[in-house]
């Protein structure tokens, strides 16, 4: 009895097909988008960074093309993983976890090194062969050079992570001359390991027992979910065929289990849908490609809902009933392959459409009404008011003024809802309320007391008003005056 | 149940291996963990053999083992300080040598010494003058316009160093005498006065009511030394002004009257023996910026 068990090492064969070519070209895009996308620039003027994509954590801003983001709207962040969230609810539930099988960044580089593998090693028979075999100069050489090959794909992924949070073409000269920071070998040495152990060894092993979105997203299934299915009413009883025989009485399943060798996670699809499953499409290639040399219709193995499947079960028991009746074998009865009816639009997918339109519309709402400048006010509680010598009254607020334009700015404070006898800025030498200067992309602090003469006791609420001459534009922020 | 039996025994419906364990006709699967999990938990355990090694771990009758790395908490607490105070040694060396007129025009030197204030400030004066500096019965407002003995940074920085009432041999050292209760005032008189003082802020306005006549009377003949005409108040004296809104001790009635007939007087230590010479010129500051300096 063995209490520990060694992983069976998988070694997907190479398929051809309409998924597999949907999978090149998805993972081409995709790694072309992480590799190229620092290299973008964007014209923001002088003194600000002309990257596209950068998050600045030194100078604590984010760039992406137009937007602009200041920790203190660390909120579009959260809508970003919201939408991000919900929408792979949403692809989930109309297509299954095709996030998992074409775009998820484990997959696509699982992908690559399998490619690299096949490359340098042959396909699976050979790799099977290599593996199996004693240690010899071409076992040296073949696995000393798939391993390198992916050390250098895993440093390149490393390489290409640090220039997101560094000007590019800086961080690419430094590096060049060796001086580039500690922190960024750091980053890319630990990219460029987990990479190689995640795509070089875990796989398959990080879906199945690390990734927790691989387990919540059977949540986001229903019967109306697209799933890999395989449609045992045409393919069972499954049994091997020779050339010439006829398919009487026995499935369209010839048990080659070119579907089982292609998987890349080591499933035999035929069992039905298993949280292993990643919706690759990998074993439709390989089905289809069978079915095709036997002149058999394709899509016994194909992208299909629960209903779909339960409704073809029902009408092939029925037939299966019939033909028992009537005792008339009919052969030319054309299998049951009524195209796949998937109903898109059911109240789970309105709900993330919903979810997701509600969500975006904020978002953008909230990042086309940015302003350049933002006031915040927070009136001083210790003391709340202090009386003067002449029985007037004094409140104090701490103000942060956000100037988020690329230009030095001068603004005049107001305020609104109270007869000001005094408001003055407290200070470094003479600040006048009407000079409050705010140098571009930074944050002014300033204490502001504000006295007035007469009025009743308690708390009247009054405005803030923040205008800069220049651009005539204005920043309001309520608080209050107690006396 | 022998070893060759349920070596042998499968499950039925699954098609696993029974450990052979039975409870009440349930049986337990043989599903093993994957092996890489074996490795990864026996490198845990080795990883932590080997941080018990270099860092202190396990405790030992009086104390614990200490760890090759010689690592500890208070040491690296240490090196955090070691690192602040180098940072802070740049400002405070051209603090030093900064008057306060140069710290009040360095924007950065000024918010520097308000920082280092607002903390000392915090630890040492917000007992009496409260964490705000806003002051409470007895203990001045520091916030305010009303200076008991100077509202400027000069004149905070010295009371600060020689304190109230203190054992400091330059201390501010305003005694009003106890008129009612030394009997240097009657009852009659000293309600009189209280009545004056009370309308004081009013100026040349105030109605001159018998008591009123009564009281400036005794006023010019005991108060005015100190508490000037009209109740300017003497800042050389440490005498407040009275003619203004703020009252140390209570603008009603009845606190004039018991001031009047007990007399204050209230004590703040000297702080030139307890904090050195750059906190009490950042406290003078930070006083000073609350809102009230002159």
């Amino acid at each position: 009895m063995s209490y520990f068990e060694k992983a069976a090492k998988i070694y997907p064969r190479r398929v051809r097909g309409t998924f597999r070519t949907v999978k090149w070209i998805v993972m081409i895009a995709l790694l072309g988008l992480y590799y190229a996308a620092p290299w973008l620039r964007w014209d923001r003027g002088p003194h600000v960074p002309d990257q596209a994509i950068f998050i600045d954590l030194t100078g604590q801003r984010g760039y992406f093309f137009g937007i602009e983001i200041w920790p203190q709207e660390v909120y579009l962040l959260v809508g970003i993983l919201i939408l991000a969230a919900i929408g792979l609810f949403f692809a989930t539930a109309l297509l299954g976890r095709v996030w998992c099988g074409y775009a998820c960044p484990q997959t696509v580089w699982t992908d690559l090194f399998v490619w690299v593998e096949r490359f340098v090693q042959g396909d699976r028979n050979a790799r099977k062969k290599l593996d199996d075999s004693r240690w010899t100069v071409e076992k040296l050489w073949k696995k000393g050079l798939t391993h390198l090959i992916w050390l250098v794909i895993g440093a390149l992924t490393g390489g290409a992570w640090v220039f997101y949070f560094n000007d590019a073409p800086t961080l690419l000269s430094d590096m060049w001359h060796g001086d580039a920071s500690w922190s960024v070998i750091g980053w890319i040495v630990a990219l460029t390991l987990s990479t190689y152990f995640m795509a070089g060894f875990a796989r398959e092993n990080v879906c199945t027992y690390m990734c927790p979105y691989a387990r919540f997203q059977s949540a986001m299934f229903d019967k109306d979910t697209l799933i890999i299915s395989y449609q045992p009413e045409r393919g069972e009883p499954r049994g091997k065929h020779k050339k010439g025989d006829n398919w009487d009485n026995r499935g369209h399943c010839i048990d080659c289990t070119a579907c089982v060798v292609v998987c890349p996670m080591g499933i035999d699809i035929r069992d039905g849908l298993q949280m292993e499953c990643i919706s690759c499409g990998l074993c439709i290639d390989a089905c289809n490609d069978v079915m095709k040399k036997l002149d058999l219709p394709g899509d016994l193995i194909r992208y299909d809902t629960e209903n779909n499947q339960t409704h073809r079960l029902d009408i092939s028991f029925r037939r299966r009933a019939d033909r028992a009746a009537t005792v008339v074998a009919d052969p030319t009865a054309p299998s049951v392959r009524a195209k796949p009816r998937v109903r898109w639009v059911r109240p789970r997918t309105i709900s993330y459409a919903l979810i997701l339109t509600v969500v975006g519309s904020v978002m953008l709402g909230a990042i086309l009404t940015r302003q350049t400048t933002e006031l915040n006010i927070i009136h001083n509680r210790a003391p709340q008011f202090v009386r003067l010598s002449d029985g007037d009254v004094r409140n104090a607020y701490s103000l942060k003024i956000l100037n988020k334009s690329h230009e030095d700015r001068r603004y005049t404070l107001l305020v609104e809802g109270v007869v000001a006898r005094d408001l003055s800025v407290l200070a470094a030498g003479d600040v006048p309320v009407t000079h409050l200067s705010v140098p571009a992309n930074s944050v002014g602090e300033f204490r502001v007391r504000l006295t007035t003469s007469n009025g009743a006791p308690g708390r009247t609420d009054i405005r803030f008003v923040l205008t800069d001459p220049v651009t005539r534009r204005s920043a309001r922020h309520d608080s209050y005056f107690v006396r | 149940m022998s070893k060759d039996k349920h070596d042998k025994e499968i499950d039925g419906p699954t098609g696993v291996e029974t450990t052979g364990h039975e409870w009440d006709g349930l049986k337990e699967l043989n599903n093993p963990a994957p092996r890489w999990w074996l490795i990864v938990w026996l490198v845990t355990i080795v990883w932590a053999i080997g941080y018990w090694v270099v860092y202190p771990a396990w405790p030992t009758p009086g104390g614990h083992t200490k760890g090759v790395a010689g690592w500890t908490q208070y040491g690296k607490l240490k090196r955090e300080q070691a690192e602040i105070t180098k940072r802070q040694s740049t400002w405070l060396t051209k603090f030093h040598a900064a008057s306060f007129e140069q710290v009040k025009a360095d924007k950065g030197l000024y918010e520097f010494a308000r920082a280092g204030g607002e903390v000392a400030f915090k630890e040492n004066c917000a007992a009496c003058h409260g964490a705000g500096g806003e002051g409470r019965k007895g203990y001045p407002n520091l916030n305010d316009d009303d200076w008991l003995f100077g509202g400027k940074v000069e004149d905070i920085y010295h009371t600060i160093k020689v304190g109230s009432r203190s054992s400091h041999p330059e201390t501010h050292q305003a005694m009003m005498p106890a008129f009612g209760r030394d009997g240097i005032l009657d009852a009659a008189q000293i309600d009189d006065v209280a009545t004056y003082v009370m309308a004081l802020p009013q100026g040349a306005t105030a109605p001159r009511a018998d008591a009123f006549v009564r009281g400036e009377a005794v006023y010019a003949a005991n108060c005015v030394t100190c508490h000037g005409d009209g109740g300017i108040g003497n800042r050389e004296l440490g005498a407040p002004r009275l003619n203004d809104a703020i009252w140390l001790y209570g603008g009603d009635k009845a606190s004039i009257i018991q001031t009047v007939t007990s007399a204050r007087a209230g004590v703040m230590p000297t702080w030139e023996n307890r904090l050195d010479d750059d906190t009490r010129r950042q406290l003078a500051i930070y006083v000073h910026s609350l809102g009230g300096g002159e």
